[in-house]
């Protein structure tokens, strides 16, 4: 993770780099940079493995108290035999997927088999590459940060085609082909979601679009992307478009439960599905903070009173925050159908994103208006976002709505 | 089935001609067992499918996993014994299952039946109605892939009923409460109370419901259009219950035949216009509501008296020669119980018309051209329970 | 507007996520092993025969071995054989009563047909056992309970029933009393008129012909001393 160059950060803000640093000061300054490295990836994987650990138990907990049930709470700590609300519950879930029988089918493609959680672990974590976490923790400074994190991401979706084709289940089959057409399908909208971003911004690096977000309007207001007509528009659209590169639900089309059984994951099981489970974990984090990063003010506070509080905490809440959303969108909604799938990215979000593009540009060039015309800047930016949300909507949704019955 | 498509709007445009299974040219079809061990086949049902890519192009039902030769169980067993095994039919609705085989029964031998036990048979009958769609409003969100929000609320209040009628009769599923002449159990008035604070709160239940789920632009675009059944399809199949009524053909048993005292109290019955998923759906809520009405009134007019015909014999019963065909408006449709008897103890013939089994017969008419998640919607809004079509 | 019942969802999910902290409508759950509902009274599983003396569970029976439960049991799993003397007479109390309650669908059909209240059903429904053939086959030993059971599991159902067998009880004496002084050996053929009477049960009905010895008030269907002297 890159220092930051003024060394007038507060303690808390140093801490994780000073420690770092701590670590590798015996080692002669030409390896220092290898050591470094090595050490940020296994910071990164242990904070992101326990927050996978946590996310599996939090996504049930929550579940079960949407649905009025108190969701796991009975494992107990090992040895101890103190039940902690479940808390050990992923260390059991781990124990379990460790010790069962990894099968392989006769007739699967062993090697693509094996090969498709290994790939797809790998891709997701290379994404983590590039989210600034905070103030000073940045692991690669890269300028195209941006247009590396959707490479790595978009690879992703291939290692669950493996899947798919390597296990010789027609579920698995129809699962992978499943996953190409979401893959092709919302690649697009979750791309042009964030050209929005990257044209205000006017870089590709993410640390840079994070700094910019950094003013307060009337010095309270934080001047996030969010909060600007473009903005919200585009977070919407990266949203949406990110439970469906993460095969989240109402988008979880490739494992649909009902129809394909658990589609790629069928054949599945042992460690081999336990990646496959931490690799869309990964994902969903990695999108989150993707939004966090180019849509959230990344690691800055909400109110300048609160810029005490670290930079990466800060992250890490809001973060949280979007991984709720998902859970809670995950507790709420049925599935849509393949055919529906993608015709809501071609006809309904592509659409948007373009036009969103436009907004962004209104808004950069008037940027300029003061008194009045700010307000003016204001309707004509929210006319443009909500007239084409309305228009295609009504399109979308033509022939479906309530429905008045009669009585004999 | 391009009616289907039309309609929807936004389904896929259906296949129309089924090509042979290696087909050189356009590549091949995909020949696809759903079941019996598949988590929406409701049971060991199966279905052997087959797909051009997503879309259905051949459905075959395949059943009898669950048989257990219920009809030729019920040529050999008492009149009496063979009320137990009715629960077993629709296990989720074995108040009705009950009435239904009482009410032959009593055809057979001329029973009467007093009148707080017609009444008490109303009740529970409604209550499993009530049951009834809600489950299987619940396991058709599961099937659309709610995950199992929905499922899990309409179990909350499912459980309550289930509470009533162990408290009743003793069992929460398998009721075996009616008897020929009668009811077994007289309930207390503490339980009547409570079936009215249940009946009461159940409106309420809905509405949360509904806000849940019913106005999901997400649910209307999977099941508005998907799964059309033609009303001249359906009555030529026999479809009965709210599959019929939501292609708009008016057929209520309670109205039409009017057994029991149904035509004492004042219900409407909801048709709907499409006959698609979504209207089975939603014609199960409306009858839910309607459901609540009829049991306002019977809990508010159930009269004193005995639950049992003094006169009526259970045990050893020997009807004389002859025969009779039971009906009722059972919560899935047409639930029937057909009997011959020759004088002896037990029926010289039993048939039970079950109508999961009947309305299931439609079931490929409606899938042809549907994409095989819709397979799995339109076999939830059917509304089978195995052991009824298995028998 | 698109979206509108999506976020009308939402908010029905929201709403009953926070409720489960702090309404117990919205947080069904009962824990089981730690936490138990309360059973009611009329809850049936599998059945359980009566006695009257718990120091004599199995001569203190209720049951006479009349084999009505075992030909009306749906699923057939009653198997019953009366207890005999060296000379062959029948003893009616049961020498085995199994129930298999792997068979048993609890229908409680034989509580029904039972004329003697001797078969009731029970509320114990933690019977899990390892072995799964010998293990649910249950017989007399394990079967018989005591009244006093009874009336712990069902008090209304338990009191209506003693009353009603003391009434019988009563009434059998007094039938006694008037007819011991004319035709005494005519008693031996009238049946109980509570029972149903075939041909089959009257013929070993629990009507004793004789009065019993005033011995024992609260064992009506002890069949001890329902073996009276006319009949040897």
């Amino acid at each position: 993770m890159s220092a930051h160059p003024a060394n007038a950060l507060p303690l808390l803000e140093r801490l994780p780099v000073a420690l770092r640093d701590a670590c590798t000061s015996w080692l002669p300054e030409s390896w220092r940079w290898l050591a470094n490295s090595l050490l940020s990836i296994v910071a990164i994987f242990v904070v992101f493995a326990t927050l996978f650990a946590l996310l599996t138990l939090a996504e049930r907990k929550i579940l079960g108290r949407v649905q009025n049930r108190p969701g796991p709470n009975r494992a107990p700590l090992p040895f101890l035999g103190i039940r902690t609300y479940g808390l050990a519950q992923p260390l059991a879930d781990g124990i379990k997927m460790l010790t069962k029988e990894d099968i392989v089918p006769r007739g699967a493609d062993r090697v693509l088999h094996f090969l498709a959680p290994v790939a797809l672990l790998a891709f997701s974590i290379l994404t983590f590459a590039v989210i600034p976490y905070g103030r000073a923790l940045l692991p690669v400074e890269l300028d195209a940060a941006v247009l590396y994190f959707f490479a790595a991401g978009a690879a992703t979706e291939l290692a669950i085609f493996m899947a798919g084709w390597a296990s010789r289940n027609k579920y698995s089959l129809l699962a992978a082909m499943r996953a190409l057409a979401q893959l092709i399908s919302y690649e697009l909208p979750l791309l042009l979601s964030i050209v929005p971003v990257v044209l205000v911004a006017g870089s590709l690096s993410t640390s840079e679009i994070v700094e910019q977000q950094g003013t307060w309007l009337f010095g309270v207001f934080p001047q996030w992307h969010v909060f600007t007509p473009w903005g919200f528009a585009g977070f919407l659209i990266f949203f949406v478009a990110a439970l469906a590169e993460s095969n989240r639900s109402p988008f979880d089309l490739p494992e649909a439960e009902s129809e394909l059984i658990a589609g790629h994951l069928t054949e599945y099981s042992g460690f081999k599905y336990a990646l496959f489970f931490m690799a869309e974990y990964f994902g969903m984090c990695a999108l989150s903070g993707m939004g966090v990063t180019l849509f959230l003010g990344g690691w800055q506070a909400p109110i300048p009173a609160l810029a005490f509080i670290p930079s990466y905490g800060w992250f890490a809440a809001k973060l949280l925050a979007l991984l709720f959303v998902f859970m809670w969108i995950r507790a709420t909604f049925p599935r849509l159908r393949i055919d529906q799938l993608t015709r809501l990215a071609w006809k309904f979000l592509v659409p948007l994103a373009l036009v969103n593009l436009f907004t962004a540009a209104f808004w950069v060039l008037s940027s300029g208006w003061a008194g009045p015309l700010a307000f003016a800047r204001w309707l004509v930016a929210g006319t443009l976002v909500l007239g084409p949300f309305l228009v295609l909507g009504r399109r979308l949704s033509a022939g479906l709505g309530p429905r008045t019955y009669r009585y004999a | 089935m391009s009616a289907a498509g039309e309609l929807a709007g936004l389904s896929a445009a259906p296949g129309t001609t089924v090509r042979a299974v290696n087909d050189p040219f356009h590549g091949d079809l995909l020949e696809v067992s759903m079941g019996p061990h598949h988590p929406s086949t409701h049971g060991v049902f199966r279905m052997m499918v087959t797909l051009d890519g997503e879309t259905v192009v051949k459905l075959k039902p395949v059943f009898g996993y669950l048989h257990r030769n219920h009809e030729k169980l019920g040529e050999n067993t008492t009149y009496l014994g063979s009320m137990p095994y009715t629960d077993r039919l629709d296990y989720l609705n074995s108040m009705t299952n009950n009435w239904a085989y009482a009410l032959a029964v009593e055809k057979l031998s001329g029973q009467p039946v007093p009148e707080r036990a017609e009444y008490l048979r109303i009740i529970l009958a409604e209550l499993t109605r009530l049951l009834n769609h809600t489950c299987l409003a619940g396991f058709l969100l599961q099937d659309t892939g709610c995950s199992g929000t929905p499922l899990m609320y309409a179990f909350r209040e499912r459980e309550h009923i289930l509470d009533l009628f162990e408290a009743l009769s003793g069992s929460r599923m398998m009721c075996n409460y009616q008897r020929f002449g009668g009811c077994r159990v007289d309930p207390t008035p503490g339980w009547l109370a409570a079936a009215a604070r249940l009946v009461d709160g159940y409106g309420r239940f809905l509405d949360e419901y509904e806000a849940l789920i019913t106005g999901n632009e997400i649910l209307m675009a999977r099941t508005q259009g998907v799964g059309v059944l033609q009303p001249d399809l359906a009555v030529n199949a026999g479809a009965t219950g709210p599959m019929l009524r939501a292609c708009g053909v008016d057929y209520d048993l309670r109205k039409v035949d009017g057994y029991g005292f149904y035509p004492r109290f004042e219900f409407r019955v909801p048709l709907g216009d499409h006959g698609d998923t979504y209207d089975r759906y939603m014609i199960r809520v409306l009858e839910m509501r309607e459901s609540i009405r009829i049991l306002q009134q019977a809990l508010r007019d159930l009269p004193a008296g005995p639950i049992i015909d003094a006169k009526a014999k259970n045990r050893g019963l020997r009807p004389k020669a002859g025969e009779a065909y039971g009906r009722i408006e059972g919560p899935k449709g047409e639930i029937g119980f057909y009997l011959i008897s020759d004088g002896g103890p037990n029926p010289y013939r039993y048939r039970v018309r079950p109508p999961s089994f009947i309305n299931l017969t439609v079931l490929e008419d409606m899938c042809l051209g549907q994409t095989v998640a819709d397979a799995v919607v339109i076999l939830g809004s059917v509304d089978i329970v195995l052991g009824e079509v298995d028998r | 507007m698109l979206g509108s019942g999506l976020l009308q969802g939402l908010a029905v999910t929201a709403k009953n996520l926070a409720g489960s902290f702090h309404d117990p409508a919205r947080y069904v759950t009962t824990e089981y092993p730690e936490q138990r509902t309360k059973l009611p009274e009329n809850y049936r599983n599998f059945p359980f025969l009566v006695h009257d003396d718990p120091a004599d569970p199995n001569g203190t029976l209720r049951c006479v071995a009349c084999q009505i439960c075992e030909k009306e049991c749906p699923p057939q799993c009653i198997y019953i054989v009366m207890e005999r003397d060296e000379k062959g007479k029948a003893l009616r109390r049961p020498k085995v009563f199994d129930l298999d309650i792997s068979v048993c669908i609890s229908c409680q059909i034989c509580v029904e047909v039972c004329p003697f209240d001797a078969i009731k059903m029970d509320q114990e429904y933690e019977i899990a056992t390892r072995n799964r053939f010998g293990g649910l086959l249950l017989h007399r030993e394990d079967l018989s309970k005591s009244n006093a059971y009874y009336h712990q599991i069902h008090p209304t159902e338990a009191a209506g029933v003693d009353a009603a067998l003391a009434e019988q009880k009563a009434k059998q004496a007094a039938a006694k009393a008037a007819k011991a002084a004319p035709a005494p050996k005519a008693a031996a053929t009238t049946a109980t008129p509570a029972t149903a009477a075939t041909a089959q049960d009257s013929a070993i009905s629990p009507a004793p012909a004789a009065p019993p010895p005033a011995s024992a008030p609260d064992t009506p269907a002890n069949p001890a001393p329902a073996n009276p002297p006319p009949d040897a």
